[in-house]
């Protein structure tokens, strides 16, 4: 592996990461990080969906008419998570559950239409396979410590086992409720772009505009 | 052979890209390659899917039994749980079919082994299933709690769920959603175990054996009359809470278990009026 293919692999983790940099896949990111169980069965399955649809679209990419290309991706993509669900559901039967839609909204996931028009279509399989991969593990990275945080400040537990004791179990930790909220999932993803920008600097956006301040003088 | 039947599949995918013939070729080898791949993972999963789902059943029925504990595996809890289906329109047992494959939603939609409802449809399920399965959970061999199966429209799915009675036939030993797609976070609370955990102790049936049971709007007053046939309502969420309240109605009624409930509980059968008074 070279150092192009290792950019594209470690790059969307920390310097282009699709959550905190590019802020897609917010919806889920909200949604099923009140615990980690889910968290990590919601990345597993988005990391799959991902890698599988940018393969595919990378091998037949030379025969997708310009016409229909977004029709094709789509039903790509969907069928993937429909057979994710279908496996979630046999084999993860409580999981899939807990999961409920939110599989199901792999297929609007902007991260998997994106990766797969923005690269995939272009690319050949090793590099698409690779990009996949490094975007499928930064959403991952950061769905898992949403759920980490918000699973141990909001329960006291992490993957359902006790870490901080609850006042009403006889302990000392008094949960915050707010982490179970879906506030409390946008105050943390709000902490964590704000301390990945200032760690790199780079990713700061110019701002769009600047108020324009004109000096008058009386009359004129 | 094969090579000169593949030939014009060759040239179709030759054109450029751009070509009508070609995009209806590739949209055509899509959905082909598609619908194939999503069935057969749909048809070889099936039988895995099913005894989940047959298994999650047992959970929620040994939950609401109170059978449910660490350490007990709900599997072994089943056994001790009689299964027994019922015809409703006499309210008897019968042995006709094994219970423990019956399948009520199956049964509601076959026209032969259910009865369609017209205005007496009130939990908007169109039609009835003729039997239904019970569960008889004994302690020591003494009747303990009558779990019965219940289903109806909520806001915007069917909601299913299983209700205890105690030997009394009125009173609630508790309830649980184990299948509904309720707003979440607002009418999903049905299926939450701080909801479900008002239900035991609840007066379903009145003293004529008509149902009383009512989720309230707002909270219910601990000293308030009628406490006891009052479950509190679920903010945000009327026409859910109403969606219980008609079902348990209707299936504690007179189309439900209400002749089942008469024959085997305390029970006052309505249908002979008069009888108990």
């Amino acid at each position: 592996m070279d150092r192009t293919q290792g950019k594209l692999l470690l790059e969307p983790i920390v310097d282009n990461n699709p959550i905190t940099l590019q802020i897609l896949g917010i919806c889920s990111a909200l949604a099923v990080t009140t615990k980690l169980a889910p968290a990590i069965t919601m990345s597993i399955a988005l990391t799959v969906v991902l890698v599988a649809a940018s393969v595919i679209i990378s091998l037949i990419r030379r025969h997708m008419p310009g016409s229909i290309r977004i029709i094709i991706q789509m039903t790509i993509i969907a069928s993937l998570v429909i057979v994710v669900d279908q496996v979630l559901q046999a084999f993860a039967y409580e999981l899939s559950k807990q999961l409920s839609v939110f599989v199901g909204l792999i297929i609007t996931n902007c991260i998997v239409l994106g990766r797969a028009e923005a690269f995939a279509s272009k690319n050949a399989p090793w590099p698409s396979f690779l990009d996949a991969l490094g975007h499928g593990l930064g959403y991952s990275v950061i769905l898992i410590a949403v759920a980490a945080i918000r699973e141990l400040l909001g329960a006291g537990t992490l993957l359902g086992v006790t870490v901080l004791p609850l006042i009403e179990d006889g302990g000392w930790y008094e949960p915050n409720g707010l982490m179970l909220l879906a506030p409390g999932a946008f105050f943390i993803i709000g902490l964590m772009i704000w301390g990945i920008r200032t760690w790199r600097p780079r990713q700061v956006e110019k701002p769009e505009y600047r108020i324009h301040i004109v000096h008058r003088t009386e009359g004129s | 052979m094969i090579a000169t039947a593949l030939q014009p599949l060759r040239a179709v995918f030759a054109l450029p890209n751009d070509d009508p013939r070609k995009t209806v070729a590739v949209a055509l080898a899509l959905c082909l390659a598609c619908s194939v791949v999503v069935s057969a993972t749909a048809v070889t999963l099936r039988p895995l899917q099913e005894r989940n789902a047959a298994l999650a059943l047992k959970r929620e029925v040994v939950k609401v039994a109170g059978l449910a504990g660490p350490g007990m595996d709900p599997a072994r809890a089943f056994e001790q749980i009689e299964t027994r289906l019922v015809d409703l329109d006499t309210g008897t047992f019968v042995d006709d079919a094994d219970p423990r494959t019956y399948s009520y939603r199956d049964a509601a939609q076959d026209p032969a082994r259910s009865t369609a409802l017209g205005d007496t449809d009130i939990a908007g399920i169109r039609s009835r299933p003729d039997r239904m399965p019970v569960y008889l959970v004994r302690e020591e061999g003494e009747l303990r709690s009558i779990i019965l199966p219940v289903y109806g429209a909520g806001l915007w799915s069917t909601m299913h769920g299983l209700l205890a009675v105690a030997p009394d036939g009125r009173t609630a030993r508790g309830l649980t959603f184990y299948e509904q797609r309720e707003t979440a976070g607002l009418g999903s609370e049905v299926a939450s175990e701080r909801w479900l955990s008002q239900w035991p102790g609840k007066t379903l049936i009145g003293p004529d054996g008509e149902p009383v049971i009512r989720v309230a709007k707002g909270n219910v007053e601990a000293g308030s009359p009628n406490a006891d046939r009052r479950v509190d309502g679920l903010s945000g969420a009327t026409l859910t809470g109403n969606g219980v309240t008609r079902l348990l109605r209707f299936w504690l009624g007179e189309q439900g278990y209400g002749p089942f409930l008469a024959k085997h509980t305390d029970v006052p059968s309505r249908r002979r009026g008069g009888d108990h008074g």
